[in-house]
């Protein structure tokens, strides 16, 4: 039997090596070597996740826990390459290689004939292995290594096009702002150092009841001290504020669909905007510990849920609306986090990771029908000619807005009374926001569905009937990858609702007996008497009444009355407008941001670059140098008599020296 | 009899001729060989008379020496000389500036 550690590694690996085969020998293997190489490897990492799933969830064994090699050495600190596996790394571990498998076999159709081919798929086996590299690691510093490398892979994918102006925006948009996540991020780890004196999680978390006990503190200035914990936990979800996009750093997001489709589903739905939430979790055992920063959490959460959903009611662009949904729905997770229920954050992740790709992988198959149109209002009635993208579309959206027995319910009921029943001071206006979510969820979900699949088509005539006379189902390629992500969507709540209240993640996620959420759930979930009584409650509650209203406004709106809406538009025109302007945060961040840092660039750039640096440091020595030269070599007069004048000058000084005159 | 201030005073002035001839020369190179000579000589003389009024031969025979050098000194000079003039066509000092910074 093969060890453990080959096998993480080989997990790791495989994705890497075929990156490379396919990024720097693309051109000799061509299409096919490298879709086969790339398919063949993710599939390797996805059948030995389930294996070592397996393995967790049958054995005895809660956890492995190994180092593979010292990176560096520091004085006293060794830095570390290893794998921490446990039941929550097995469980991201699958979803990860799962959907990365799925979308890679449908970018073999979606990217067919595409110049850039081989690249695209160097690239996403390279994020699969960022982002796998990212889940198993042990220690802070190989997260942070994990961390920089999806984000380095989200910018190459996002500019993937890199003929497209927008995308190339778009890209370096998505950088910077990440960049002011990963600048907490970063600063958290330090701190984490600097208190524990080592990045080793399981160290880490041994020791931080300690920290927290010896009341370490971090002072600022006179009046401003935290706790160290605090500090540490606000800095590091920042990281994860700017990676799961979190308000206000979630401006890429919906930029970051100027990307293809495909890794809008994988990268920017599924998986590395979830890393923020597995992050979190992952440090369950800090974040415990700080009310603070778990307040701030699901206050954040929660104005992203409600937030960036309603900014989805009125967005045109299929994947736009779609990733403005998932910016809600990571907000979900967010609050989740927030009131401590992170089995039930990493439910909500996992379902999502489905039914969310699925969403976005149906949303490419119909902007490829429709040759790259991505307007709702120029596609409609499309359910007759594209029936399984039909279908499962409507099997993702169901899920989407927790549909009883479809894999969302679960999660997001369970999110929904886990914020219910949570202390902290934050929770009464979170379970009022994520309540009003799943109103708008519905809204937004349902109003994308039937504008695209319901009504007659519309807009220019001549365009639109060339186009939808010749629109037809999509290849197999592209729909193979549908229903197989369909079928989780539809039952994976289900199935894993019974084992995450059995000790799911056992050892892997802390809770703290004051946040004691998920025990009350955890003892509601048994005294109701499991999964099917939980549905059939689930059909009397009030989320299901608001899910139903918001298909109900979507139906109303858009197919009864096609008028409506823009009745409504017209009546609150200024709401409108706000949520057009998508509240301003890019206003914001153009005006004030970027234009008073290309300012202070400027300024620094004119007088302390140009005019201290260059005028006065490096040309002003130079200048001086050749003034005084200039007048120095007045001297020279190259007559040989002066020589010999000053010669024998200098002689005659030296005699006078040495008699001592 | 002469005392050995004569001899010092002899060889100080031709000393002084030789340095200002260096000097105040401003037209020709053989001029400042011969210049160049005369100090040599001065300082030839000095050491005879030392000798002679130290009794110590020493200084004579340094002054085979300087003659010896000096002879070659002044056949190297004049062989540059003859170069420099077919370079420049010119033995003028005051054209001998191309040090000039």
């Amino acid at each position: 039997m093969v060890n453990i550690e080959t096998l993480c590694l080989a997990v790791v690996l495989f994705p890497l090596g075929a990156a490379l085969i396919a990024g720097l020998l693309g051109r000799y293997i061509g299409v096919k070597g490298a879709h086969s190489v790339t398919i063949f490897a993710v599939s390797v990492s996805f059948i030995i996740s389930l294996y070592l799933s397996y393995v967790l969830y049958t054995g005895d064994a809660t956890s492995f826990n190994f180092n593979l090699y010292t990176w560096g050495r520091s004085a006293h600190t060794d830095f570390q390459v290893g794998f921490l596996i446990d039941r929550l790394t097995v469980l991201m571990m699958s979803v990860v290689t799962f959907v990365a498998w799925v979308v890679h076999i449908y970018t073999v159709g979606y990217m067919h004939q595409d110049p850039g081919y081989q690249r695209f798929f160097c690239y996403i086996s390279l994020f699969t292995f960022g982002m796998l590299t990212l889940v198993m690691s042990n220690n802070f510093l190989q997260l942070f290594f994990g961390w920089e490398m999806v984000g380095l892979m989200s910018y190459l994918l996002i500019g993937f096009w890199f003929n497209k102006k927008t995308a190339i925006v778009a890209n370096l948009k998505a950088f910077i702002v990440n960049r002011i996540g990963d600048f907490g991020f970063i600063l958290g780890i330090a701190a984490v150092f600097y208190c524990f004196g080592t990045l080793d999680y399981a160290i880490v978390f041994a020791q931080v009841s300690n920290i927290v006990s010896m009341e370490q503190a971090f002072t600022f200035s006179a009046n401003i001290t935290l706790p160290a914990i605090t500090f540490i936990c606000l800095a590091l979800f920042m990281g994860a504020m700017g990676k799961s996009a979190q308000i206000p750093l979630h401006v890429w997001l919906p930029d970051s669909m100027e990307g293809p489709t495909p890794i809008s589903a994988l990268i920017h739905a599924a998986t590395m905007v979830t890393a923020g939430v597995f992050m979190v979790a992952r440090l369950s055992p800090l974040f415990e510990y700080s009310d603070v920063a778990l307040n701030f959490i699901l206050v954040i959460g929660s104005l992203t849920c409600l937030l960036m959903g309603l900014v989805g009611i009125v967005e045109n662009d299929i994947k736009r609306i779609i990733a403005y949904s998932t910016l809600s729905q990571l907000g979900y997770m967010m609050t989740a986090m927030g009131v401590s229920a992170y089995p039930i954050g990493m439910f909500h992740l996992t379902t999502h990771a489905f039914f969310k790709a699925l969403l976005f992988l149906g949303a490419g198959s119909v902007i490829l029908a429709l040759h790259h149109e991505q307007d709702i209002w120029k596609m409609g009635g499309l359910r007759r000619k594209m029936p399984i993208t039909y279908i499962t579309m409507l099997i993702g959206s169901l899920a989407l807005i927790g549909f009883p027995l479809f894999s969302g319910f679960y999660s997001k009921d369970l999110i929904i009374e886990a914020v219910k029943i949570s202390h902290l001071p934050a929770a009464g206006f979170a379970h009022f926001v994520v309540l009003g979510s799943v109103f708008i969820t519905a809204l937004y979900a349902f109003r994308l569905f039937f504008v695209v699949f319901h009504t007659k088509a519309r807009a220019d005539k001549n365009i639109i009937t060339h186009l939808h006379l010749h629109v037809h189902e999509s290849p197999a390629i592209i729909w193979i990858p549908l229903v197989l992500l369909a079928i989780p969507s539809l039952i994976a709540g289900a199935f894993l609702v019974e084992p995450l209240f059995q000790d799911f993640f056992q050892g892997a996620i802390v809770m703290h007996k004051l946040h004691d959420g998920f025990a009350v759930l955890d003892r509601d979930f048994k005294a109701r008497g499991g999964v099917i009584s939980m549905t059939l409650h689930g059909l009397r509650s009030l989320p299901f009444c608001l899910g139903i209203a918001g298909i109900f406004t979507a139906w109303f709106c858009y197919i009864a009355r096609p008028g409506m809406a823009e009745i409504i538009q017209k009546r609150l025109g200024f709401l409108y407008r706000i949520l057009k302007a998508q509240y301003g945060f890019n206003l914001f961040n153009q005006w004030l941001l970027a234009r008073g840092m290309c300012g202070l660039g400027s300024l620094f750039w004119r007088f302390g670059d140009m005019w201290l640096i260059d005028g006065v440091g490096v040309n002003g020595l130079a200048r001086s140098i050749e003034k005084f030269s200039q007048t120095l070599r007045r001297i020279q007069t190259g007559y040989l008599y002066h020589y010999a004048f000053v010669m024998i000058l200098g002689f005659l000084c030296l005699i006078a020296i040495v008699i001592g005159v | 009899m002469i005392a050995l201030s004569d001899y010092l005073v002899v060889s100080a002035i031709l000393f002084g001729i030789g340095v200002a001839g260096l000097f105040i020369n401003r037209k020709n190179v053989i001029i400042l060989l011969l210049c160049i000579e005369l100090i040599l000589l001065s300082v030839s003389t000095n050491f005879v008379a030392f000798s002679h009024f130290l009794n110590d031969m020493m200084g004579q025979v340094f002054v085979f020496f300087i003659l010896t050098v000096a002879a070659a000194e002044s056949a190297i000079g004049l062989a540059i000389l003859v170069v420099m003039f077919r370079q420049k066509k010119t033995i003028d000092v005051e054209e001998m500036n191309s040090l000039k910074g």
